[in-house]
């Protein structure tokens, strides 16, 4: 029963559902959460989940694939060039100094020169997921601090596949390879000529990106034209893994494929939908491989010699945080955002998993180091989520972070459209060209395939994705944004819309538009107070141009158009709390008569309110009197 | 307390010097209302109950706005001509206004030299504010000695600091309904009152 598929779902499931929100309740953030999740269903807590947790890792490093391809949807390859400086400087420094320094203490303690070269670049890695993760879910990725954490790690990332190359050369002659799990050697590119297999490796990179460029484009059209949104993200899946594969075959990080997908992909405008159809996925793998993590800490080997292994994860912890910190004054980073980049990366990550375990296969470390090192990197990326609290909490008060917060809160706010406008017909195309005339940035949505692409040939901005569907909202920066203007035509769709952004967007100014006095009313009672009725200003000036050309005066005519319109909107409010019918009627007939009653009056009557300080009667009747 | 409405009218606010600092001095002060004109009628369709409520709610009715060619902005005229309706405030049944202080607060942008007899101008601000005074009259309201401010198109920011402190004085002096201590009648402009309300600050 333990060993049934959907027992093990359901211990996963569980054990995210409940220590998930216990976390966040206590502030704890996600990451920690799945981690203690892992912990208490793994070997050495509950037996949940046996040894298998590791199996599960692999599979759960999907995770980290999908969370790449995310963050490359999100980063313009003009971004990325304006990052290589940081990229090659930061994470190259890091990655070179923490490999030297590490590598270097082993020495010390009598490890052979091979091996302890072996440990220190595996301890130079840090953990992407639980990384960005943690500064996403903080809202930090757009600070200096982020982005700077942001470079490292990905120098990391492509930093694995020379370490990968060049590890058989540190085999060690006392070592034989373990040779049954190595998967790395069976790969497609190694059955090649020795001639072929850069050509492979660069082949397949071309094919990711003209597949990304090219191909994907006119596919994602058709699916889209389907409107079936489980098509949709399927296509997306399938192209995630395929690329993994791929990358997998001839020998590249499948993370590393996936990455440039997304960077290929990052100017498409299927990119929010990309993104938030993927997402769902993203947060549930990682999650489950944090879990994986957590479960696969060995607390026999911690019990068994606990002052060894929470001294290695200290020491490595501290030198990491030592030659972070170096770097980040060397980039001129404040104070505050130091603490926040040197503290976050400070941990071993993920890859130093692939990385010990290759190790093994190749005959460069024991069995017995690797062990230990496989229990000391989950620790040290357990604590992560702990050591950026204590940051947090204690040091960054200590540097004044609370004005740092606020400055950079107003940077994003500049950074996204105040204005969203969500369906791009004839009605919302309107109001963005007049509102991009003012300089005033928007956010297009719209989910009319065909109408998308015809609007980005012309040249506009405009992005596919239906408006109604929170995440997306979340995405084109809803939460930063002040207006957002709902042009769409659907009547049904416009209340589900506003609905959902009440619930989500209190703060965003809702324009609606509605098709008739009666759209109008329901609008009304769903609390909007900006409603566009869309054909009552263009009825108004037929109306005036009509009597205009029946003789009356232009002026007048206009004047009189206006009237009808204040009159109109102010009997909308009442007419819209009626809901019997009859009493409705009656209210409607009422209203007109009243009307009527104004704009029929002669000029200078006194009833016309709107203009009856020009040529009063009341005046002529006492001039008249006077001159008597 | 005395009640003072600010009717202010500039088209152009984002090319002012003047008016657009002047607003913070009395936007918000107690007693007074400060009612943008072209911000409340963009299409120049006043609200005539509206005008007519806010007129009856307030002592002292006070016309802000920049001068454009020897008038008011547009907006004022179109305000006088719809909202000043016989027998509401003038005529033999109009009342309305009886008894209230009308002030007209003006920035030129040529210099107090342009306006004299031998100026570019050929007349002084008062005599082009006559429409203003004889508005006032023919609805039985008592016209003040217009604050005039001269030379906006080269005003240094403390010239301008100098003109919202005095305009808060000024308003200040009308809320508290101290105008009387002053011998206002006599001036041609309220600019003169000034020295005396700022030593009477003083004590």
């Amino acid at each position: 029963m333990k060993d049934t598929f959907f027992f093990q779902a359901m211990v996963y499931l569980a054990s995210a559902v409940i220590m998930v929100p216990i976390a966040k309740k206590l502030g704890l953030g996600s990451v920690l959460g799945y981690l203690l999740a892992g912990i208490i269903i793994g070997p050495s807590c509950l037996e949940f989940i046996g040894h298998e947790g590791t199996d599960i890792m692999h599979f759960a490093e999907f995770g980290v694939v999908i969370m790449l391809f995310v963050i490359g949807l999100e980063l313009e390859p003009s971004r990325l060039w304006r990052l290589r400086k940081s990229i090659l400087g930061m994470g190259g420094v890091q990655v070179g100094a923490t490999s030297v320094v590490i590598a270097g203490l082993a020495m010390l303690f009598g490890i052979d020169w091979k091996q302890s070269l072996a440990l220190g670049m595996i301890a130079a890695m840090s953990s992407t997921a639980i990384v960005l993760q943690s500064l996403n879910e903080k809202g930090l990725m757009k600070t200096a601090a982020g982005q700077g954490s942001f470079a490292v790690l990905l120098f990391q990332d492509i930093a694995v596949i020379p370490m990968l190359a060049l590890f058989p050369l540190l085999a060690s002659d006392t070592l034989t390879p373990v040779t049954e799990g190595g998967h790395s050697s069976t790969t497609l590119v190694d059955s090649l000529p020795p001639w072929l297999q850069p050509i492979a490796v660069l082949g397949s990179v071309a094919i990711v990106i003209v597949t990304g460029r090219y191909l994907t484009p006119p596919l994602f059209r058709v699916i889209a034209r389907t409107g079936m949104r489980e098509m949709f993200t399927a296509t997306a899946l399938l192209l995630v893994v395929g690329i993994a594969v791929l990358m997998s075959t001839v020998g590249l990080s499948p993370a590393l494929g996936t990455f440039l997908a997304g960077v290929v992909l990052a100017n498409s405008e299927y990119r929010h939908e990309l993104e938030s159809d993927i997402d769902p996925f993203k947060g549930l793998l990682l999650g489950l491989f944090f879990i994986a993590v957590g479960a696969s800490i060995d607390f026999q080997l911690v019990i068994a010699d606990p002052w060894l292994i929470l001294g290695l994860v200290l020491g490595i912890m501290v030198c990491k945080l030592l030659v972070l910190s170096l770097i980040g004054k060397s980039f001129a980073l404040s104070n505050e955002q130091n603490s926040i980049f040197s503290f976050g990366l400070c941990q071993v990550g993920e890859f130093a998993f692939v990385l010990l375990s290759f190790s093994v296969q190749e005959g460069i470390l024991s069995k017995e180091i690797t062990d230990t090192m496989t229990a000391v990197v989950a620790i040290s990326m357990a604590f992560t989520p702990l050591v950026m609290m204590l940051n947090e909490k204690l040091i960054l008060p200590l540097l004044g972070m609370k004005q740092a917060v606020e400055e950079r809160e107003s940077d994003l706010v500049e950074q996204d459209n105040p204005v969203i406008i969500a369906g791009y017909g004839h009605f919302g195309s309107t109001i963005g060209r007049f509102l991009q005339s003012n300089n005033i940035g928007t956010t297009v949505l719209d989910s009319n395939s065909d109408n998308v692409d015809w609007l980005r040939r012309m040249g506009y901005n405009v992005f596919y994705g239906d408006a109604s569907r929170h995440d997306l909202l979340e995405i084109a920066g809803a939460a930063k944004a002040k207006v957002i203007v709902i042009a769409i035509s659907d009547e049904e769709k416009r209340l589900e819309l506003i609905e959902i952004v009440k619930k989500h967007f209190p703060e965003l100014h809702i324009l609606v538009r509605a098709t008739n006095r009666y759209d109008a009313y329901d609008l009304m009672n769903a609390g909007m107070l900006h409603i566009y009725r869309e054909t009552l200003d263009t009825s108004l000036r037929v109306g005036v141009d009509a009597l205009t050309l029946l003789g009356h005066r232009a002026h007048e005519a206009n004047r009189s158009a206006k009237m009808f319109f204040r009159h109109d909107e102010r009997m909308l409010k009442k007419l819209s709390a009626i809901r019997n019918d009859d009493e409705y009627v009656h209210a409607v007939q009422e209203t007109q008569a009243e009307l009527n009653r104004i704009i029929q009056a002669d000029r200078s009557a006194a009833s016309l309110r709107a203009d009856e300080g020009w040529d009063e009667e009341s005046l002529i009747e006492e001039n008249r009197a006077l001159t008597k | 307390m005395a009640r003072v409405l600010i009717q202010f009218a500039h088209p152009a606010l984002s090319k002012s010097n003047v008016h657009r600092v002047l607003m913070d001095y009395c936007r918000n002060l107690k007693n007074v209302t400060f009612n943008d004109l072209y911000e409340s009628y963009p299409d120049m369709f006043i609200d005539v109950d509206r005008e007519q409520r806010l007129l009856l709610q307030h002592d002292i009715i006070v016309f802000q706005y920049p001068l454009y060619w020897y008038s008011s902005p547009a907006i004022v005229k179109q305000w006088l001509d719809l909202v000043l309706e016989h027998n509401w405030a003038y005529g033999a049944r109009g009342k309305a206004l009886v008894g209230k202080k009308l002030l007209c607060v003006i920035s030129c942008g040529g210099g107090s030299d342009a306006y004299t007899d031998m100026g570019r101008n050929h007349y002084p601000v008062h005599q082009f504010l006559h429409p203003f005074e004889q508005t006032a009259r023919t609805c039985n309201m008592e016209y003040l000695p217009p604050f005039v401010m001269y030379g906006t198109y080269r005003t240094t920011k403390d010239d301008i600091v100098q003109f919202g402190e005095d305009y808060q004085t000024i308003l200040s002096t009308l809320t508290h309904d101290k105008l009387n201590m002053l011998n206002y009648q006599d001036a041609t402009y309220f600019n003169e009152l000034l020295p005396a309300l700022h030593t009477a600050g003083a004590r």
